[in-house]
């Protein structure tokens, strides 16, 4: 059964852009912010090639990986179409100002 | 609240299309109903030739399945015709009885062909050419009958011939010119075209007058009459003397038409609930029966039933291809030529080559091409571009090749490529993928077949390549957007230029700003289009728009190059190459304490630190800094190196002190922004050992000063720099390389390299800011300055309290 954790104040997130999240096992989570100030958990590997998603640009509801450039979708982790492929996305809730991540 | 509803008339190339582009930039906003006449989906017209030469079948030219229709939520009636269109009650009526109200009305009618209003034009066996059932039919009567008759020396027309011809029929065909095609070709091409025709087997009576029709025994039509007596056999006729736009149901319904549907640029109607696209509509005054105009129609079209209201349609170049294997024929523009125009004109009657280029004031204006077409899409390129021509004109007619393939042209021999020929190196795409892919999925540009292949995607030099291959795939319909109004990425339809430009102009020093002020349709752009505004704001206003990192890709942002494990390169700067043992002696420590797994030397004359993670990057800075080193850059969209040699320092040839005129040049530039990386070098003498005649500017010494090259570059493709001027002193170079950069810092469009920006705009327009305009040069020159006056070290600043968050991991405890 997984628990909200604590991660961080949503303003250590900057807009439009991410932060690193390394727990000690099951590889690193990106938590990303976008313009509305929602906010969203993707395992930190492109589907494609492993490529850090945490180190793309944000944009609308979607992140570029930095290395081939896929478009990766922040609500459902899945590709944008033609590419197909997913990664595994967390649940993440924000509460007076403070971001909680489900793991 | 229920949507809008939208009916569409004519389940046509262009209704559909229009169709297309408006679910791509506002699905869900109506409820959308079609009706089509013929009983099938959406499918490619144009190939119907391919079909009647039985190249192809009727299910390869399906460009919508049925499939789509209701993945997309649209009701598709086919089979049914529209008899009447209520303006009042906004409903339309079909021949069945089905009625259906619309919000917003679409008419894309098409064009019916034209039948000669001669007697026995409606006998049995006497046909247009214009869809599924005519080809059928054409079909069938080549299996049962011998002799054809085709009515008209045209595209369609010959189309038509050839197809009946391989189908094993006796084929005539009669055209009322003095040749044929004679509104895509002059008369030598029409007559070299007639011969290769000839020997296919093909019979021609031009210059004659049909009369009439006769009638056999059987009913059906048996010969054709002409107004000077002769009468030849005919089984079978087809009209294919022109087509007439299909607006009777307009006009009925009260709808301003004349010869077509009248439409304004936004391609609406008179009435401002009605819109109209294709062949059916007459747009100042013309009707375009040519499938590449239609598709431009229908982007402006969608754009406004959208409710976005930007994008005109204002006209078309046309060019045409004529689809007949084995021949190879290529028009465009103005090919007549005429009062005030040159012509170039290569004639060689036996090899069957036959090129004529229209030239005036210097820009391509129009072309014909028989027998080597290689080139064709080149041409149209360079025409709608507006190219000027004058410094390739010697050349200009023997093609792309002989002038040499510049920059991201790619070559033009796509149609004779093997289909296991690799196209995009980067990710390993053929042309058959391609091929395939275009074919399967209906591709009909450039972005689609990147996204849908990845060609053309990462590196971008074979772009031309796949533009060729798409345009040798799918014929006619590729229009190929001219340079300087390619929109920029799907979130908008300004193209580069037009969004530098008004940003300058409207003053726009945010993001957000240009994105409301020029309607983009995402919210905060893609990782195209992000980086290339955020460059446009820092470069138009250095000092007032503020740098935003979320919009620059991720090394401009880590300051490091990030490499395919997710580690980065660390790469310190030595100013004009030169380092010494403290330097050194820090980077062998920092390589030692940060367990550094590989230590190459670049091409750039310094020390690449490779395979360091995120979260150590700054603090192997901060051991850099101390030792008096700062960021290399060797990331970014700006100033990498400047390369040089050793000089009149030490070199027994050395002429110029090229190691110091590197450093001044160096630290002058550094922290220097562009629109794509910009690399220097500076050469002691001509041996030119620094290599400067591959850099964006290229510095060479010489007994009396040094030699100023522009517009070099040693990656993707290799391009020699360009001689700009020859200068005396140490302070000159500085001005004038200085004011280069800054006019291609202000007018480059982003990720263009300097040979590109050259390659458009033109040696002598350069040289005319440059070189002639002393008070432009040292402007350019003041204001490169003064957007460097606050140059700070990244590695320094990405220190700073806010800034350093994004190195630092969040570690979660288990």
């Amino acid at each position: 059964m997984s628990t909200f954790k604590f991660i961080c104040a949503l303003d250590d997130i900057p807009q439009l852009g991410s932060r690193v999240v390394q727990r000690a096992t099951g590889g690193d989570i990106a938590i990303f912010r976008n313009a509305e100030d929602e906010v969203f958990a993707l395992h930190d590997k492109c589907p494609h090639k492993s490529g850090p998603l945490s180190q793309g640009i944000v944009h609308g509801r979607k992140v570029t990986c930095p290395l081939h450039g896929w478009n990766i979708g922040l609500e459902d982790g899945k590709a944008v179409a033609p590419d197909v492929g997913s990664c595994r996305n967390f649940e993440v809730k924000v509460e007076d100002g403070q971001v909680f991540l489900a793991v | 609240m229920s949507k809008p509803r939208l009916v569409l008339i004519g389940n046509g190339m262009a209704g559909v299309r229009t169709i297309e582009e408006l679910l791509k930039i506002k699905p869900d906003h109506y409820d959308i109903t079609i009706f089509g006449a013929e009983p099938h989906p959406n499918y490619n017209r144009i190939l119907l030739s391919p079909v009647l030469a039985g190249e192809m079948t009727i299910q390869e030219i399906v460009l919508n399945e049925l499939d789509w229709y209701k993945e997309n939520g649209i009701t598709l009636h086919t089979g049914k015709q529209i008899t009447k269109i209520d303006r009042v009650k906004r409903k339309v009526i079909a021949d069945d009885g089905t009625e259906e109200s619309y919000d917003r009305l679409l008419v894309a009618t098409g064009s019916t062909p034209f039948m000669l209003p001669i007697p026995g034009n409606d006998l049995p066996g006497v046909i247009g050419y214009r869809d599924i059932k005519d080809t059928d039919e054409m079909i069938e009567t080549a299996r049962l009958h011998k002799h054809a008759v085709v009515i008209g020396g045209g595209l369609l027309g010959l189309e038509a011939a050839n197809g009946l011809k391989l189908r094993g029929m006796d084929v005539t065909v009669v055209h009322i010119g003095p040749w044929l095609l004679e509104r895509q070709l002059d008369e030598v091409a029409g007559k070299m075209l007639q011969k290769s025709l000839e020997d296919k087997g093909l019979k021609f009576l031009l210059q004659k007058q049909t009369e009439m029709l006769v009638q056999g025994e059987s009913g059906r039509v048996a010969a054709v009459r002409f107004k000077d007596g002769m009468q030849i056999p005919a089984d079978l006729v087809v009209m294919a003397a022109g087509i007439r736009p299909n607006y009777a149901l307009a006009e009925k319904s009260g709808i301003y038409c004349n010869r077509g549907i009248v439409v304004n640029d936004t391609m609406q109607t008179y009435d401002p609930k009605v819109y109209a696209v294709g062949e059916c509509v007459s747009h100042r005054g013309i009707a375009y029966g040519l499938v590449a105009p239609l598709f431009e129609q229908a982007k402006v079209a969608a754009n406004h039933l959208a409710g976005y209201g930007i994008g005109r349609y204002t006209g078309s170049v046309t060019s045409t291809k004529l689809k007949v294997t084995g021949i190879d024929l290529f028009s465009a523009g103005e090919y007549m030529g005429g009062e005030g125009t040159e012509e170039i004109v290569l004639n060689d009657p036996y090899g069957g080559v036959y090129k004529k280029l229209v030239i005036k004031d210097n820009k391509l204006i129009g072309g014909v091409m028989y027998g080597d077409t290689a080139d064709g899409p080149w041409y149209f390129q360079l025409l709608k571009d507006k190219r000027d021509i004058h410094d390739i004109r010697d050349s200009l007619i023997f093609g792309q090749n002989l002038v040499g393939d510049v920059g991201h042209a790619g070559n033009s021999k796509a149609a004779e490529m093997a289909d296991s020929a690799e196209v995009c190196g980067c990710n390993g795409v053929s042309k058959g993928t391609i091929v395939q892919a275009i074919k399967a999925k209906g591709l009909f540009t450039l972005d689609e077949v990147k996204k849908h292949t990845k060609a053309a995607s990462s590196c971008g030099s074979c772009a031309g390549l796949v533009e060729q291959i798409l345009a040798s795939t799918i014929g006619g319909a590729y229009t190929p957007a001219a340079l300087d109004t390619k929109p920029m990425c799907a979130c908008t339809d300004h193209s580069h230029k037009a969004v530098r430009e008004a940003i300058v102009a409207r003053h726009l020093i945010s993001k957000e700003a240009v994105f409301a002020g020029l309607e983009w349709k995402t919210p905060n752009g893609c990782d195209k289009c992000r980086p290339a505004v955020n460059y446009y704001l820092i470069s138009s206003f250095p000092h007032e728009a503020k740098d935003d990192p979320q919009s620059r890709f991720i090394n401009e942002r880590a300051h490091a190059n990030i490499q395919k494990d997710g580690t980065y390169s660390v790469v310190p700067r030595m100013w004009g190459g030169l380092t010494n043992p403290k330097e050194l002696r820090a980077i062998a420590d920092a390589a030692e304490k940060y367990n550094v797994p590989t230590v190459k030397v670049t091409g750039g004359q310094r020390i690449d630190l490779l395979g360091i993670k995120k979260e150590d990057l700054p603090g192997i800075w901060a051991d850099l800094n101390a030792a008096g080193m700062v960021s290399g850059h060797a990331y970014g969209k700006s100033i990498r190196t400047v390369k040089t040699c050793v000089g009149a320092e030490h070199c027994r040839f050395g002429t110029q002190l090229a190691m110091s005129m590197g450093i001044k040049l160096e630290k002058m530039l550094f922290d220097m922004y562009s629109p794509h990386k910009v690399k220097l070098a500076v050469s002691g003498c001509p041996r030119n050992c620094a290599e400067a005649g591959i850099k964006d500017v290229g510095v060479i010494g010489v007994d009396s000063g040094y030699e100023l090259y522009i517009g070099g570059n040693g990656g993707i493709k290799t391009e020699v720099a360009q001689f700009l001027c020859k200068v005396k002193t140490d302070e000159e170079v500085m001005e004038y390389s200085g004011a280069f950069l800054q006019l291609y810092r202000e007018e480059g469009w982003y990720l263009e390299r300097t040979c590109h920006y050259m390659e458009r705009v033109g040696l002598d327009y350069i040289k005319g800011k440059i070189l002639e305009d002393e008070e432009g040069r040292q402007a350019y020159y003041g204001r490169l300055l003064d957007s460097l006056k606050n140059a700070r070290d990244p590695w320094e600043s990405s220190r700073d309290e806010q800034a350093i968050k994004q190195f630092i991991p969040i570690k979660l405890e288990a």
